[in-house]
């Protein structure tokens, strides 16, 4: 892809932030508002609230300042060499969003939202949660600033990820397991809003990632923004240029948005936008909603989505909960069809095999989440060659993911991570990831069950 | 004209306010679905809300839920939506679509509209669009010569009221309560609230749902409502195993609620 396909006027890329979305949250046909009647004057409160408060001077600064001392912002940028050494020679540098307080990139857009709850005047916050990250965090800010929180979470997900329920209640915070449809996120985000119409005089719902109706997509992006204005400021300090590409994995796409935005109007950096493909695209077991999906509307949106043809909601499959999610903000079903960004499919394979390749080489236990951008910089690397710079979201830490990866790998009590299949560093990857994918997910269906 | 507005108008000409029937199609099964909805008609439903079955209905409490989770994996479709559709309007109520977006959108909003109107359906209520985003249904609805229904609730600004109910054609859904759908045990002033506040920026009939599920509510909402609408309670009784029989007792008691008033208070 070259950057001609880019179809945005000169002038919205001079502005400090994109165009888009309209006043009403369109991002062109994608975007706006497919909720209840009933919510409609909370999601108008919440807008207009955000608009106050993001050119509020005391707000910006208690804003950073919590992202200073309580996060540890700035993130910083670390160069992985030997990782890149399986990146057919191209340089690969890494936001460390890893390091953030909880674990990951979503703390930036909690302490957004919970300081906006705060200015509201509610008292008690709401959240979905996926693979526990956005829980965590949202349990994190309620604890810090004193809110009364309720997190669902589907049934499925608070079995594969047990630590983080414990976590969240640790931290104060009510979670409740959701039985009702696939019982994972999708699910997890229907009960929010259930609750949400029910108690919205009371209730501020913190949601977690660049979907959901407008303010959402909006606000969680002018939040997540962080990522990629510090990440281009320090690229540019040590590199004296922009990178040739930026690359993030796509569940809601939260931190793709976050780390993409600030990049959006260099036309020669390309952004990459990395879905989790399960099982391989093909196989139907997979959460690549951009590549294997259509335009629909799903949890208050129209954005690219997996559903059948008469509409319903499709279950996604993918080994990675946070990325484990039929639909995509709307932002990401612009950016694509304008030609902007460009996504493109990892398998479980691939990702797994990513993420023994970076603890290995670099000490670095990704987020299996993130593990996906990383799949997707070692197959762009070899594509663009040695003089190719990468910048990857590394957008979390891979701690709540050792259960998962000590089954992929039947690491039982060995000492010593054995990487698997697939991790020959002479091997060079086949022309479809989903092929290659396929030959390691085969050999480790066993493992899986 | 509108085959909604001219129902409810002909309840109203009797003294008494419509009563209209939720049910989704394909729970337990198409065929039974369609049976019950024939049994809601003899019991004396003037409209049945005829469901689509939706994954991911959002302002559907448990109840209704289950039910529709029956239909969703059976692969119900637009097809079994229509048939039901013309069997409703061969048992003599007044058949309208109750749907989420997506199927809509998916099947083809001018599809829907075409394809609804040869079944002999009055029109829709799209319980997640509302009026602002919905420009493609605006026009084929009035193409189609279609009703269509769209929600005020309780958080609705008069702003709102008045834009939304503008957007209406046969009648105007009064959500009585901020939640989701389901029976309970009061009404509660909220729904009187909203349809006197209603009644203010529009002459449209007015329909109250959300929380209706026995005659005494029904006569009660009956007293300021032109329309009473019940689902769940309906949706229990095949949920619960009384079939078509308790769908049918279910809708005599409710029609005799709504008929319990004497005179209408607009």
């Amino acid at each position: 892809m070259t950057t001609s396909a880019v179809h945005l006027p000169e002038q919205r890329l001079e502005s400090a932030h994109p165009a888009w979305p309209d006043a009403t949250g369109h991002f062109g046909v994608f975007g706006g508002r497919f909720v209840p009647e009933a919510l409609i004057a909370a999601l108008d409160d919440l807008t207009a609230a955000f608009e106050a408060m993001r050119v509020d001077p005391a707000f910006v600064e208690e804003f950073a300042a919590l992202q200073r001392d309580y996060t540890g912002r700035p993130s910083p940028v670390t160069e992985v060499p030997r990782f890149a050494e399986h990146c057919g020679g191209a340089r690969v540098l890494l936001k460390r969003e890893d390091l953030n307080h909880t674990g990951s990139h979503k703390i930036n857009n909690v302490l957004g939202q919970a300081l906006l709850t705060r200015r509201i005047g509610k008292q008690r916050v709401i959240a979905e949660t996926g693979a526990g990250q956005h829980g965590v965090a949202t349990a994190t800010a309620a604890a810090l600033m004193g809110l009364s929180c309720t997190v669902y979470m589907g049934e499925e997900d608070t079995r594969r990820q047990a630590l983080n329920v414990a976590r969240m209640r640790l931290l104060g915070a009510e979670v409740i397991p959701v039985t009702t449809g696939s019982r994972t996120l999708k699910d997890a985000i229907n009960e929010a809003f259930r609750d949400w119409v029910t108690n919205v005089e009371t209730t501020n719902y913190v949601f977690g990632t660049v979907a959901g109706p407008h303010p959402f997509p909006l606000m969680v992006r002018e939040f997540q923004r962080v990522i990629g204005d510090e990440a281009r400021a320090q690229v540019l300090e040590r590199e004296g240029r922009l990178p040739d590409a930026v690359l993030a994995c796509v569940g809601g796409g939260s931190n793709a948005i976050g780390i993409f935005t600030a990049f959006v109007p260099d036309e020669g950096v390309r952004l990459v936008g990395l879905e989790a493909a399960g099982d391989g695209v093909e196989t139907g077991r997979h959460a690549a909603t951009i590549t294997g999906g259509s335009p629909g509307v799903l949890h208050g949106a129209r954005s690219y989505l997996l559903q059948d043809d008469n509409g319903q909601t499709v279950e996604s499959h993918s080994i990675s909960a946070g990325l484990d999610y039929p639909g995509v903000g709307p932002e990401h079903s612009y950016l694509h069809d304008v030609g902007r960004a460009e996504y493109r499919p990892v398998t479980d394979a691939e990702a797994m095999e990513a993420f023994a390749l970076l603890s290995r080489t670099e000490g670095i236990i990704p987020a299996i989440e993130s593990a996906h951008a990383l799949a997707g910089a070692v197959r762009l690397g070899r594509e663009l060659g040695p003089d190719a710079l990468l910048l990857v979201n590394l957008s979390g830490r891979g701690d709540k993911d050792v259960e998962t990866a000590s089954r992929w790998f039947g690491l039982g009590d060995r000492t010593e991570v054995d990487p698997g299949p697939g991790m020959d560093t002479d091997q060079r990857p086949t022309e479809g990831a989903v092929t290659s994918g396929d030959a390691v997910a085969g050999r480790h269906a066993g493992s899986q069950a | 004209m509108s085959a909604l507005e001219d129902r409810i108008g002909a309840a109203r000409a009797e003294g008494r306010a419509a009563l209209v029937a939720y049910l989704p199609v394909g729970h337990p099964t198409v065929e039974d679905s369609i049976a019950a909805m024939t049994a809601a008609v003899e019991g004396g439903a003037d409209v049945v809300e005829i469901g689509v079955p939706y994954s991911d209905p959002g302002m559907d409490g448990p109840v209704i839920q289950q039910a529709v989770d029956v239909a969703v994996r059976a692969g119900v479709g637009m097809r079994d939506v229509l048939r039901a559709v013309e069997a409703v309007a061969a048992a003599g109520a007044v058949p309208v679509v109750m749907s989420y977006w997506n199927p809509i959108e998916r099947y083809g909003v001018d599809r829907f509209a075409t394809d609804l109107a040869a079944a002999g359906g009055a029109g829709a209520i799209t319980p997640d669009l509302i009026p602002d985003e919905a420009g493609p249904w605006l026009a084929a609805s009035d193409a189609a010569g279609l009703d269509r229904v769209f929600l005020v609730a309780p958080s609705s600004t008069d702003a709102r009221l008045r834009a939304t109910t503008e957007a209406c054609r046969g009648f105007v859904y009064a959500a009585s309560t901020m939640g989701v759908t389901g029976t309970r045990a009061t009404v509660g002033d909220a729904a009187e609230r909203l349809v006197a506040r209603t009644r203010a920026v529009t002459d449209k009939p007015v329909c109250v749902g959300l929380g209706v599920s026995d005659g005494d509510q029904a006569a009660e909402v009956a007293t300021f409502a032109d329309g009473v609408i019940v689902g769940s309670a309906y949706v229990r009784e095949l949920l619960e195993g009384r079939g078509p029989e308790g769908v049918r007792a279910l809708s005599a008691q409710l029609a005799e609620g709504v008929r319990r008033r004497s005179t209408v208070s607009r």
